[in-house]
């Protein structure tokens, strides 16, 4: 293949690189508004009086709104394809705030030094409610966070409003309280995955104006353009065709900006002035008023036979949404959907559990999106099987994971299409150094060096549900213009979409101008999320790069004057017999000239099915015995990703993720205060890794082919986050026994357990 | 208040308020490489050369950069390139958004530093964060521009 | 959202003194990292860059270091690799990265008194002295105990001696605040040992050093002297650390400090 397989650079590489003006912010119009939010100082209050007319009085401000401006009808800002599973649980403005940091006024001025100076000016009188802060026991807590009546489910998720319950779920494929009891050995514990932040360096922001037809246009750094113009539609009760939604380049997102966090104060209050409005929320608000992952606690009980196979397995799971529910049925779902399949040697299997509202900020959607949580748990529980049943761990997994071919109780007969997990692990054994390394070796000096490992899964897109549609044009000189509605976020999702159209077309990129995402002109997708992209909306590229590709032939057969079977087109040339045609020819006849026909490729797809990329993950670690410190000395991925589409960046993917994983393996601390004011919300109190951090990072791959996927791609974007924390964990525990459960696995953790251990 | 300052090698007057961070004044005058990443001096975003070194533009003020030069990324267009080209050839550009402030700092790194080390180049790099790389793209990038420049 | 009234460029220390004393909400500023963390209201901003206070210089047995010499200049200092072991730069290496390193200064930092820092102790296991305008001449030590009237810190000294020294950090993320902070440093057997980031500012562990000092450094010798300082120093719980953790590290960076320091040569 030439194209497909290649790790080109990214087609807007070098100008991104090199500063050039291309994001959000610096596509505002002039004399933009700036929008900024009044935010709530408590964690559970009720507004019973708020004015605003010192504020409105200032020169300079353009508008103050509050919950008595806003429609009343709830929506969820959750980034999902209609009908949402998440609740309908928020206004945009609510005259109840729910946690420290939620919206109270927004205000919007001539510049931000005006806008802060009327923020201070409006004040509000609250009555302070006792907020539920400990998600263990919100259920039982007195205060009820979602009282209203006009909370709205599209789906019953097993909410309760009265218990603090967004959601309940059980899944139980066999008897496994039964095949417990007959296990020869049980292990059991509880794991604990903070609420991680996603801190991509382009805070969430938005510029919102009307258009020269009075249309509302949305610039925004979103990873979900169709979404946002659905919820926009929703909470503004306006139609959709009279929005737009432009995403240009943007800086980062790991699933942050699959929540609509901002987009609608700005949108309301360029409704509300006719004026062009931005809002761009600092590293502050980032961190306290938008959305992180879900903190969870998962209890684990896993048993096997005295051979060593995994018989049953339970996870039961208690997850924090925080005070409104954007994806949180999902999230909780995906962590059963991507552990409960691993090993199918099961009799028996359950996932079960509750969502619960607290007085935070709202969990959303977090790259890994609960497979992370579940494969933390999950891996751990597994590792400490093998050790009760005296295994190699590695050796436990090779017995138990699934292979291509087979099934799982949870697939309920479905067969698996592509993997090559077994030789990640063998491959990642031998990266490591498994056989010298494992369990530990004393360096002296207090110093020991242990490995550990963990493997993971994750989906592709999600099945039955993502439907992508791409657009081919052909154009009068004989080029093409590929649209997507995906959105690239600088993953080099437009790069490999051109690489697998170029393939089919047997073009060059410079002859494929990509074009990605606006409302107003891409075709429908549901946004780069979920894994989706490569997969889904990979394979919507290919139908229409088939599609047009069969529509010039039959162009050509007729400019030719002869049938479609005698025509052959090499990319270039369009030959039958002796005749022949060059595409830029026939573009131009075609759209100029006799023919008539500009040709325009359709592709539309989704899958029913998910296929699962695969990681086997190994850490090697050096821990202080006197301080508990752990270094990461070096961390071995190794990868089934189906087909690589493009290696460089498909490798950077791979490194990118892995960090973020180590980030909440060892650094990612989340601390709040009694009050529920979150602490750690700046980069200097919330550490992501920084260069020194990481040690070194090997990452392979070992190909499978996916039936169901483009040229037998699945996806990476989400699988690599997941095995760090779990494998880490391991390699502590391997070099000074102490297993920790409550991730980050942090110095005074580990230390604190060395102490209780003597 | 009015300064007199240099930016870019051009000499220009520029109008600032007192508590005008420098990120700020040089965004409005048009220098739209300049990104903040946080509000507590620690990402490397912001990062600009006043006088030759790398410093954060979003925590000086900017009537402090009277009679200094300054350098942005705008003003070292070819060498920026050169190094682009090697880091998205590596693909560790990847969104791009801290890439400004990083390249700075490694071209203020290839003047300052004969010959770096592997250390010596993690070092100077460290108050640059990125979240989608997990920097190592970005290692394997520097060790090539350096080796080949 | 800090706020800057007016701004001063003084040509001479004792119109910015003036400055400083005539209304209560001017400041002089440093290399103003940490402004934007805060929502001050300054009336007059002292601005001290024409002063020419960036300087480092070695007269006599001393070596003066300006207030606005900024952290960047301490680590890449000739001077300062040689002396003391090279304990000035190993103190400021890690704090965040080279353009935060050259935008904080030295004068800021000390004048500050920050619990968290490096540098100050580094300073104060040394014989550093500081400088006010006014209040003229004093040991380091003192200054950070004592309260004084607004002054404007002008410059360090420090002894220019054979100190042998170590320094200590203990960090998680490596370019994150110190959880704790340990410097050691020997001259003629008369020790010094400095804990800082407790999360309270650095203060010197009195009786730990003279018990070292007049021991016969024998392993249980150190052991004690590690001991009397975490006895003697009082240690407090931040997001990055509990007191009782904050205890246990100064025991073993204590210990590696002397350690280190009697390897010196």
């Amino acid at each position: 293949m030439k194209y497909v397989g290649k790790g080109l650079p990214k087609l807007d590489g070098i100008r991104i690189a090199t500063g050039q003006p291309v994001y959000t912010e610096d596509l505002a119009p002039a004399n933009t508004l700036v929008v900024k939010i009044l935010r709530s100082p408590h964690a559970f209050a009720r507004i019973k009086t708020i004015d605003t007319s010192q504020a409105v009085a200032l020169e300079g401000v353009a508008c103050v709104l509050t919950h008595q401006d806003v429609p009343q009808v709830r929506f969820t800002l959750a980034g999902q394809s209609y009908p949402e599973p998440s609740p309908y649980d928020r206004y945009i403005l609510d005259e109840i705030v729910r946690y420290v940091g939620d919206e109270v006024a927004i205000i919007a001025a001539v510049d931000e030094k005006t806008a802060v100076r009327a923020m201070n000016l409006v004040k509000v009188d609250y009555e302070v409610f006792d907020p539920v802060l400990d998600f263990e026991t919100a259920t039982e807590h007195p205060s009820v966070v979602h009282p209203e009546a006009d909370l709205v489910c599209n789906i019953d998720i097993g909410l309760e409003q009265e218990k603090n319950i967004v959601c309940s779920h059980s899944n139980e494929v066999g008897d496994v309280e039964q095949e417990l009891s007959q296990c020869d050995v049980v292990v059991e514990e509880t794991y604990y995955i903070q609420a991680q932040a996603h801190a991509m360096m382009e805070t969430y922001r938005a510029v919102s104006y009307l258009d020269h037809a009075g249309r509302l246009v949305v610039t925004s750094s979103t990873q979900i353009p169709f979404h946002v113009r659905r919820q926009l539609a929703r909470a503004l009760q306006l139609p959709a065709s009279r929005i737009r939604v432009i995403k240009p380049r943007i800086g980062g997102g790991f699933g942050g900006k699959q929540t609509g966090s901002i987009e609608v104060f700005a949108a309301l209050v360029t409704l509300q002035t006719g004026q062009p409005a931005k809002i761009i929320l600092d590293r502050r608000e980032t961190f306290t008023s938008t959305t992180s992952r879900h903190a969870m606690r998962l209890k684990v009980r896993i048993g096997a036979d005295r051979e060593g196979f995994i018989r049953a397995l339970d996870i039961e799971g208690l997850s924090d949404t925080g005070a409104y529910g954007e994806h949180a049925p999902t999230v909780f779902w995906v962590v059963g959907e991507k552990t409960l399949p691993l090993y199918n040697k099961t009799r028996a299997v359950r996932y079960h559990g509750q969502v619960v509202y607290t007085n935070k900020m709202p969990a959303g959607a977090l790259r890994g999106y609960g497979a992370t949580q579940g494969t933390f748990a999950l891996e751990c529980a597994v590792n400490k099987l093998a050790e009760k049943l005296n295994l190699d761990p590695a050796e436990l997994r090779l017995k138990n994971l699934i292979k291509e071919g087979e099934t799982a109780l949870a697939y309920h007969g479905k067969r698996l299409g592509s993997s090559t997990l077994h030789q990640c692990i063998e491959k990642g054994k031998e990266l490591i150094g498994w056989q010298e390394k494992y369990p530990r070796k004393d360096m002296g000096h207090n110093k020991v060096r242990a490995v550990g490992m963990a493997v993971t899964m994750q989906g592709s897109g999600i099945a039955g549900i993502d439907t992508a549609s791409a657009e081919i044009r052909l154009n009068d000189d004989g080029s093409y213009t590929l649209l997507l509605g995906s959105t690239d976020m600088g993953t080099g999702s437009d790069t490999i979409l051109s690489q697998m159209a170029a393939e089919v077309l047997e073009t060059t990129l410079d002859q494929i101008v990509v074009y990605a995402a606006d409302t107003d002109i891409s075709p429908f997708d549901p946004g780069s999320y979920a894994s989706s992209t490569t997969y889904v909306t990979g394979m919507a590229v290919l139908k229409a790069a088939q599609d047009i590709k069969s529509k010039i032939i039959q162009q050509g057969a007729k400019f030719l004057e002869t049938t479609v079977a005698e025509v052959a087109f090499d990319g270039q040339l369009l030959q039958a017999g002796d005749k022949s045609m060059t595409l830029e020819k026939l573009a131009e006849l075609s759209i100029l000239g006799s023919g008539k026909l500009q040709l325009v490729g359709h592709g539309t797809h989704g899958s029913d099915v998910s296929p699962p990329p695969y990681v086997a993950g190994f850490a090697e670690v050096e821990v202080d015995q006197e301080t508990g410190k752990t270094t990461l000395l070096d961390y071995v991925a190794v990868v089934d990703c189906g087909t690589v589409i493009n290696p460089t960046l498909a490798r950077i993917q791979v490194e990118g993720g892995i960090v973020q994983g180590i980030g909440l393996a060892l650094y990612e601390d989340v601390k709040y205060d009694a009050k529920g004011t979150l602490l750690t919300n700046s980069f200097m109190q919330y550490k992501i890794p920084c260069r020194k951090d990481i040690g070194n990072i090997r990452v392979a791959f070992e190909e499978s082919h996916e039936p169901t996927g483009p040229f037998g791609a699945k996806s990476i974007g989400e699988v690599v986050i997941n095995t760090p924390a779990p494998a880490i964990a391991h390699a502590v525990y391997n070099a000074v026994g102490v297993s920790v459960t409550k991730l980050p696995i942090t110095p005074e953790k580990v230390f604190m357990g060395m102490q209780n251990k003597i | 208040m009015q300064i007199e300052t240099t930016i870019n090698g051009k000499k220009i007057t520029l109008e600032v308020a007192n508590d005008e961070l420098l990120s700020d004044a040089l965004r409005t005058k048009g220098y739209l490489s300049i990104r903040q990443g946080c509000d507590t001096s620690c990402c490397g975003l912001c990062t600009v050369w006043i006088d030759g070194k790398p410093t954060l533009s979003c925590s000086t003020l900017a009537f402090r950069v009277k009679g200094k030069q300054i350098t942005t990324i705008e003003g070292v267009q070819p060498q920026a390139e050169e190094f682009a080209q090697v880091l998205v050839a590596e693909g560790a550009e990847q969104c791009g958004f801290c890439s400004p402030g990083f390249i700075m700092t490694v071209l203020a790194m290839k003047h300052e530093l004969k010959n770096p080390t592997e250390q010596e180049i993690i070092h100077y790099l460290t108050g640059n964060l990125c979240r989608c790389t997990g920097y190592m793209g970005q290692l394997r990038a520097i060790k090539k521009y350096l080796g080949g420049a | 959202m800090f706020t800057i009234e007016h701004v001063l460029q003084p040509e001479t220390l004792e119109e910015a003194y003036q400055a400083l004393h005539a209304n209560i909400s001017n400041t002089v500023l440093g290399g103003c990292a940490f402004l934007r963390l805060g929502s001050k209201k300054i009336g007059t901003a002292i601005d001290l860059s024409e002063l020419k206070l960036d300087y480092i210089v070695e007269q006599g047995k001393e070596i003066k270091i300006g207030a606005m010499t900024t952290f960047r200049t301490i680590e890449t200092h000739p001077t300062f690799h040689q002396l003391f072991n090279g304990v000035l730069p190993k103190s400021v290496t890690n704090i965040i990265g080279v353009q935060f390193r050259n935008v904080v200064t030295v004068g800021a930092t000390v004048y500050s008194k920050y619990g968290f820092s490096d540098l100050l102790t580094a300073l104060l296991a040394l014989d550093t002295e500081v400088e006010l305008y006014k209040g003229g001449r004093l040991p380091l030590e003192e200054f950070l105990q004592k309260s004084f009237p607004k002054d404007i810190l002008t410059q360090l000294f420090i002894q220019k001696n054979a100190r042998k020294a170590s320094y200590q950090s203990m960090r998680n993320s490596l370019s994150d605040y110190p959880i704790l902070t340990i410097a050691v440093s020997e001259l003629n057997q008369s020790w010094r040992i400095v804990v800082g980031a407790r999360p309270l500012r650095a203060q010197l562990a009195a009786q730990a050093s003279e018990a070292l000092s007049n021991s016969k450094l024998t392993i249980e010798d150190i052991e004690q002297a590690a001991s009397l300082a975490v006895e003697e120093l009082s240690f407090g719980s931040n997001i990055r650390g509990s007191a009782e953790y904050r205890k246990a590290m100064c025991k073993v960076l204590v210990k590696r400090g002397i350690m280190e320091v009697l390897q010196c040569k």
